[in-house]
């Protein structure tokens, strides 16, 4: 089941490859089709899963390698709503670039298949040699993807992007590879791993060397600065997966790996996780605030949001941890709903530097709701998604640590200075340029990718409870394995 | 109604979502139609649950948030508190609708102005019906919005798009601590129903029951326009004057008002907090009360006055006097909405704000003239209209539980309102027109609801006893009985300064004319209103600008990107980084990883087979 949702997108790459490239339409429309139907697919694991069950369920496994490198994957709570944020965007993402690439098509769309497999495969791994495999697999699309249809700078952000993750990366390898040769029969089986009896010191190192590669993923500050250029040049659909799902993986390596495999390790460097977590926050919005470019500003945005997210992991009580899980959710769809925009206003304007924007409200009224709706669940108005997560992770801080929680609600204020900021200078006072009086409205096909999301963002802000619950009990287990010293014996949710 | 209160504030959500949606495509008479009677709708369930109201009702819609041991119920209360709040905002909102029917007519954002109109009607009554913080949090945040939109209704005028962000944001700060306001009382009480807390603050101390009154009041700064973060609602007059009458007069203005009179046990228990709410809504009256003196905006001076009487209302809380607060913010409601209505008319007929270009529109505006009049006496607190009984209610309270200073500030308050009111009135009713253009009387569906908001100003405050004696199931409602040779007394001196008040403005502007009067620095000051706006500029809002500014030149790119630049240089030996990329660092890797996938997927296929 969960293995067909994975693999179909790189099946249809595949045979995308034996259709001849003129055939542009093809590839528009089949793409989206696959992408589409994975979706719809994915809403069955959804339906079935067993939210009282906090373990991976749909296990499927396969000897594939051997010497414990094996194929297995399934979803716990935690994965299922990350497999479904990223099916759900992955549509939206490919509709959002029909008109926005305009050459080299054919690669475009199999680069596109070829990301999602790579990403749905990173949630649903559930041994660690698996989830590195789908970890590097899924940055090379994406290379190209900011490679090729990129900006001006590209190749420059592109390079970055590189340094910074190839380190992150290599020492996560050398990690696993310790982890392969300390485990019982080399078992990569996370649920081994979690049992795993390594000394304090190792852990330190260990946990050092997980922790920096998914902290430059997430990324926290002061591994931040790949993130704005990635952003900046990546086309629409680039940013949009790069913030909605990309940026979540380095998070979930933390809650999934280096927090309950080296818990001891963990518990030394929380502190300073912590606080770097809220100067992210006030980092990022600060930021935000001063770009030019509103993509950057967007880009500067998550950097603060996941400030949020990361909070909540690492403060480590149950209300903040559950909303910052709840965050990654309504930040991919948030952020990745400010990309679509801005890449909707920047295909009509051909220009992103606020100075040259305004007043845009006027000949793009639709649009301009769009982007005010998004905004206001970026800065977490009550009553829309972004709220729930936010005040339950400030909440959850707060009863931790006073000060911890004052200065991370701080983010309240700057996150709606800088948005609010960006929407005036792009939608409201006079029409900078009169041409843009004739700005063609939104079709049909952008209003179709916008509507899906704001019903989210109204379901998910005010009846949260069937989102948690399907992954309330999971992140408890996750706490309960993390917190204790002493592992008792998991038992096997799956079949074989 | 016991079982279908609830429906009170999902007409007008109805209204909103209907209007959002299909705004474009309707005509504007469905409009006309449609947003004012779904409003009417509210205020006849809000009446009807009012007479059959006994006890208190609590209606739990369902589960919002839930996660470990914090529960939401998304639940509402309609009780003696709210009844009176859901009557006066549906009632006052029900009227501005109609209204606005008149004064918007020729405006192209027709459609839209009535689908935020009915958004802030249902975001109001969900803040006043939610039987729990975070649930008011919801309203107190959608009226915000609300605000937000409407001041940037002609968002195409920069000065109005800038008032409505700063109108937002100054009010974040104060939801910054009303935020932490509700965190800390849950993890005091583990539970945040307002019955909750008011039946169980006897279990905590009153040194962490002041933390969080203080925290929840910053909130109520905010949301208030109370000193220090009152500084939004001037500019917030950008808006439609229907506008500032229903959100910047009426009712978004006076929840935190509200706020504290729900929490009334909390802040008790502190005293301090208290005492604290007294001192500020007493400070901030005569504050803004000067300001007023000097303005010459029509609606500025009336905005400066909301920031005072709303003063006065937290003066009456914080003395303890809960129902009197209560009282004089419903006849505030009325005569302050009155106001606006009336300044609406006027301006509506002259075509601007300022007063220097009025003047001598008594004849050409008669029922503006009197409409206005009578609200304008009703301020001053003249004896027979509504806040006469209100504000004296006030002072008389802060009297007797021996607050004499605010009592004093507050007597002489009532002297300064009376002169800038009707230095307002004088400006613009008396003496020759100065204005262009020809001034003409508004169309009857904008003075209809003047007149029956002109009816209320006087007959609204006609029962102050029954008034503290229906709130009284409250528990936390006390009715002092003064001696009538006292109260008297104290009657006779705000009397007499308003009196005061009155002869000088018109000494001034009616038999001077305006002339040579000027304080000369002592005006300046006043006029610039005290120059808080630059201070704070100079503060808070260049220093955060520039500091990040700097930060993102020297920090961000110059030394983060720079090192990451330079360890990449070094990693690769030096070089040109950009060649090096394009002679296949990339390539290479990729090359890599794709050789690496290839073998696994065959390994793959080999072990199925």
């Amino acid at each position: 089941m969960i293995s067909a949702i994975v693999f179909i997108p790189l099946f249809a790459a595949v045979i995308f490859i034996f259709v001849s490239g003129k055939n542009v339409k093809f590839f528009k429309i089949a793409s989206l089709a696959v992408s589409g139907f994975v979706f719809l697919l994915s809403i069955v694991p959804f339906i079935k899963f067993e939210a009282a069950n906090p373990l991976p369920q749909f296990q499927e496994f396969s000897h594939w390698i051997g010497f414990g490198l094996n194929y297995r994957i399934g979803a716990d709570g935690i994965s299922l709503m990350l497999l479904l944020l990223t099916t759900f965007l992955a549509p939206l993402a490919i509709a959002s670039s029909w008109n926005y690439i305009r050459e080299r098509e054919k690669e475009y769309y199999i680069m596109m298949l070829l990301l999602e497999t790579g990403m749905l495969g990173v949630f649903v791994a559930q041994n660690l040699f698996l989830f590195y495999v789908f970890w590097e697999a899924m940055l090379i699309p994406m290379y190209f993807i900011i490679g090729i249809w990129g900006g001006k700078k590209r190749v420059y952000a592109t390079l970055k992007f590189v340094l910074y993750t190839m380190f992150g990366s290599l020492l996560m390898l050398v990690g696993i590879f310790y982890l392969w040769k300390v485990s019982p029969n080399h078992s990569l089986y996370f649920y081994d791993l979690y049992s795993l009896k390594i000394s304090d010191s190792t852990q330190i190192l260990l946990f050092a060397a997980f922790a920096l590669a998914f902290a430059i993923k997430v990324p926290i500050f002061p591994f931040h600065t790949w993130l704005p250029d990635a952003h900046t040049e990546a086309p629409t659909a680039g940013s949009v997966l790069l913030a909605a799902v990309l940026l979540k993986m380095g998070g979930y390596g933390f809650l999934r790996l280096a927090i309950p495999v080296f818990p001891e390790g963990f518990r030394l460097f929380s502190p300073y996780l912590i606080v770097l977590a809220i100067i992210s926050i006030v980092y990022g919005a600060a930021m935000a605030f001063v770009q030019k470019d509103a993509k950057r500003l967007v880009a500067y945005s998550s950097v603060s949001h996941l400030g949020v997210i990361m909070l909540g992991i690492f403060i480590f009580t149950f209300k903040a941890y559950t909303g910052g899980i709840y965050q990654m959710l309504n930040h991919g769809l948030s952020t990745g709903a400010l990309f679509l925009l801005v890449g909707m206003v920047y295909e009509r304007t051909h220009t992103r530097e606020m100075e040259r924007l305004g007043g845009l409200a006027r000949p793009l009224p639709l649009l301009s709701g769009f982007l005010m709706i998004t905004v206001l669940s970026s800065i977490g108005l009550p009553g829309l998604n972004g709220f729930v997560g936010e005040f339950l992770v400030f909440m959850g801080s707060f009863e931790a640590n006073k000060t911890v929680g004052i200065f991370a609600a701080l983010g309240v204020i700057l996150s709606a200075v800088y948005l609010l900021w960006m929407f005036q200078k792009v939608m409201q006072g006079k029409v900078k340029n009169e041409a843009y009086m004739k700005l063609p409205r939104m079709n049909l096909r952008e209003i179709l990718i916008m509507v899906p999301i704001v019903i989210l963002y109204f379901w998910m802000g005010l009846y949260p409870k069937f989102f948690i619950s399907k992954f309330e009990k999971s992140a408890k287990f996750m706490m309960e394995i993390s917190s204790k010293t002493e592992i008792v014996q998991v038992i096997d949710g799956g079949g074989k | 109604m016991r079982e279908l209160f609830w429906l009170i504030p999902l007409f007008p959500a109805f209204g909103a979502a209907f209007l959002i949606l299909f705004g474009r495509v309707i005509s504007r008479k469905l409009v006309s139609w449609l947003a004012p009677s779904l409003v009417g709708l509210s205020f006849l369930f809000s009446l009807l649950s009012y007479i059959q109201l006994n006890g208190v009702w609590v209606k739990e819609l369902f589960s919002w948030i839930k996660v470990g041991n914090l529960s939401i119920p998304f639940a509402l209360q309609f009780d003696p508190l709210s009844s009176i709040m859901a009557v006066t905002v549906s009632g006052v909102s029900f009227l501005i609708h109609i209204y606005s029917i008149g004064y918007m007519a020729n405006d192209w954002g027709y459609n839209r102005y009535f689908a935020y109109l009915n958004l802030f009607t249902f975001s109001m009554l969900l803040l006043v019906l939610s039987a729990n913080l975070p649930l008011m949090f919801i309203g107190w945040e959608g009226v915000g919005l609300c605000s937000y939109l409407l001041i940037g209704f002609w968002f195409e005028k920069d000065a109005a798009a800038n008032a409505g962000k700063k109108a937002f944001i100054v009010n974040r700060i104060g939801d910054f601590g009303f935020l932490l306001g509700i965190f800390l009382l849950f993890t005091l009480f583990g539970n945040l129903s307002f019955n909750y807390i008011n039946s169980h603050v006897s279990a905590v101390s009153p040194g962490i029951a002041t933390a969080a009154a203080l925290l929840l009041f910053v909130g109520a700064t905010g949301k208030s326009a109370q000193l220090p973060l009152y500084i939004w609602l001037p500019d917030a007059m950008e808006g439609p004057t229907p506008v500032s009458a229903l959100i910047h007069a009426a009712t978004m203005v006076t929840a935190g008002v509200y706020m504290v009179s729900r929490l009334f046990p909390l802040y008790q228990h502190s005293g301090f907090a208290l005492e604290l709410v007294a001192w500020v809504g007493i400070i901030t009256a005569i504050f803004a009360a000067t300001i007023a003196l000097a303005q010459n905006d029509i609606k500025r001076v009336l905005a400066y006055s909301t920031i005072s009487q709303i003063g006065y209302m937290f003066a009456g809380v914080g003395v303890g006097a809960v129902a009197a607060g209560m009282f004089h913010l419903f006849t505030h409601a009325f005569f302050k909405s009155l106001l606006f209505l009336c300044a609406g008319a006027v301006i509506h007929g002259v075509g601007t704000n300022d007063m220097r270009k009025m003047g001598g529109l008594r004849k050409a505006m008669p029922v503006t003239f009197w409409t206005f009049l009578i609200a304008a006496l009703t301020i001053s607190g003249i004896p027979g209209f509504s806040a006469f009984f209100s504000k004296d209610e006030i002072l008389k309270e802060a009297y007797l539980s021996g607050h004499k200073w605010i009592w004093a500030i507050g007597v002489i308050t009532a002297g300064l309102t009376a002169f800038y009111i009707f230095r307002l009135i004088f400006m613009t009713f008396y003496g020759e027109y100065r204005g262009e253009g020809h001034p003409h009387e508004a169309p009857k569906v904008m003075l209809i609801p003047m007149s029956i908001l002109a009816l209320f100003s006087i007959i609204g405050g006609w029962f102050p006893k029954s008034f503290a004696h229906y709130l009284s199931p409250l528990g936390y409602i006390k009715v002092i009985e003064a001696s009538h040779s006292l109260e008297i007394y104290l009657l006779g001196a705000s009397l007499i300064l308003a009196i005061i008040g009155i002869y000088i403005a018109w000494l001034v502007y009616v038999k001077r004319k305006g002339k040579g009067w000027n304080f000369g620095f002592v005006y300046r000051v006043i006029y610039g209103k005290y120059y808080v706006d630059e201070l704070y500029n100079f503060l808070f809002v260049t220093p955060y600008r520039k500091g990040s500014e700097l930060i993102n030149r020297y920090f961000d790119k110059g030394v983060i990107d720079r090192t990451v630049e330079g360890s990449g240089e070094a990693a690769l030996g030096g070089g040109n980084l950009l060649s090096k990329l394009q002679t296949g660092l990339l390539k290479d890797y990729g090359l890599w990883m794709a050789t690496g996938i290839i073998i696994g997927l065959f390994l793959a296929i080999r072990s199925l087979l």
